[in-house]
């Protein structure tokens, strides 16, 4: 299926604007990525659930292709659907999701497009390497309804901002250490009142695993304390700034 | 037996395989996910796991038989297993894979046997468990009952 359609939501606007408002609901279109097969479908039924339009696809050069952002096609070939918002895997083989956050920021056609990160492994070094890059956010795997929930809710409440604001886009750097600003904003909770100058959640979320909303008697998974290149035991840590000073991971 | 006592059976035999650890949080969240427009995607999902893992598990077996072990290789389907039985809730698939990991870290090819041999336990234990999970509920179904949803309250 070579569909490509993308615009960034400037040009979109002084074409025809499709949405009829910011807040039509069932407009947001997300490109998932992620090579493993399951996680794609669960995803993807997730964005569908919390009425987004899909598109998953298995890898980053899958991706950008459908992007239009291929040797073949130039970035602006493109013929319906805009994407909204990118949400890739980290972990894939070939281009990881990191690379493809990347090559969309390098891109004049794309860079307006939110990338939302997923990972199964809560290291804050790469966290703090894909929110430099520009990532909006960064989801700990596994994704749950309040993940896409949030995400949604942002992607509504911020259309309208993104066509006005200009220049707004460009700089992506986020800095994870400003606590102040972290711990007032509450990120994990879709706040209906960001802050002011950027309209988009200045903070990743960490889910904590297992699920926390469900007081079951589960044992803890024993996560063993790996040498550097691995995981951090994704220990139940809501704000960025415990994170901060209660660990030092590094890949 | 009456639709009742079925249905009684599957919230306790479900309660088990929480209590017991064969499943956590993130299965509740798939099971919140199905519908009426999607009544069978818990199913769907679960068999695609289990399809789609066996050959992983093919594939570390003969990973950890080559003659010079690629620890890296091994690591990676084993990251592979553990992030998709994450993403449905098979806990203690994951909580193997979790230390079939270190092993892989520290090259400790013994380990890893035994690890594999773990996984593969919890695997087809779980899969079990599934399949009977799933054929009570499709019995409800096929007598004319609902399936109760999962309660969360503290057994």
């Amino acid at each position: 299926m070579a569909r490509n359609g993308v615009a960034s939501w400037r040009r979109r606007s002084s074409d025809q604007f499709d949405d009829p408002s910011p807040c039509g609901s069932e407009d947001v279109h997300v490109l998932a990525v992620d090579d493993s097969l399951v996680d794609r479908k669960v995803i993807e039924h997730l964005l569908k659930i919390s009425s987004c339009k899909v598109t998953a696809v298995d890898s980053g050069i899958r991706a950008l292709q459908f992007l239009g952002l291929d040797e073949e096609k130039a970035a602006g070939d493109f013929n319906g659907l805009k994407v909204d918002l990118i949400i890739t895997d980290y972990c894939m083989p070939g281009m990881t999701g990191y690379e493809l956050l990347k090559k969309i920021k390098e891109s004049s056609a794309l860079r307006e497009i939110p990338v939302v990160i997923m990972s199964s492994e809560n290291v804050l070094a790469r966290i703090d390497r894909c929110l430099e890059e520009g990532a909006e956010d960064f989801i700990v795997k596994p994704v749950k309804l309040s993940d896409v929930k949030r995400l949604r809710d942002f992607m509504t409440r911020d259309v309208g901002d993104r066509v006005r604001s200009d220049g707004e886009g460009t700089t992506h750097k986020r800095k994870l250490q400003e606590s102040s600003d972290v711990s007032s904003s509450s990120p994990s909770v879709s706040s209906a009142s960001s802050s002011s100058s950027s309209s988009l959640p200045t903070t990743p979320s960490r889910s904590p695993s297992p699920s926390p909303s469900v007081s079951l008697s589960e044992p803890s998974s024993p996560s063993p304390s790996t040498g550097s290149s691995g995981p951090c035991s994704p220990s139940s840590l809501e704000s960025p700034t415990r994170r901060l000073k209660m660990t030092s991971c590094c890949d | 037996m009456e639709v009742g006592q079925m249905q009684r059976r599957l919230v306790e035999f479900t309660k088990s395989l929480f209590m017991e650890g064969f499943l956590d949080g993130q299965f509740l969240q798939l099971q919140q996910l199905q519908d009426e427009s999607n009544p069978d995607f818990v199913v769907e999902v679960v068999s695609l796991f289990f399809q789609d893992s066996e050959k992983l598990l093919n594939d570390l077996t003969s990973a950890l038989e080559q003659q010079n072990v690629d620890f890296k290789k091994v690591d990676a389907h084993v990251h592979q297993l553990k992030g998709s039985s994450s993403s449905i809730g098979a806990q203690r698939v994951k909580n193997a894979c979790v230390v079939f990991r270190s092993f892989c870290e520290e090259q400790n090819l013994e380990g890893c046997m035994r690890c594999l041999q773990q996984v593969k336990q919890e695997f087809y234990l779980a899969k079990n468990k599934f399949e009977t999970l799933f054929t009570l509920e499709q019995q409800i179904l096929a007598a004319g009952g609902s399936i109760p949803a999962t309660e969360i309250t503290s057994f």
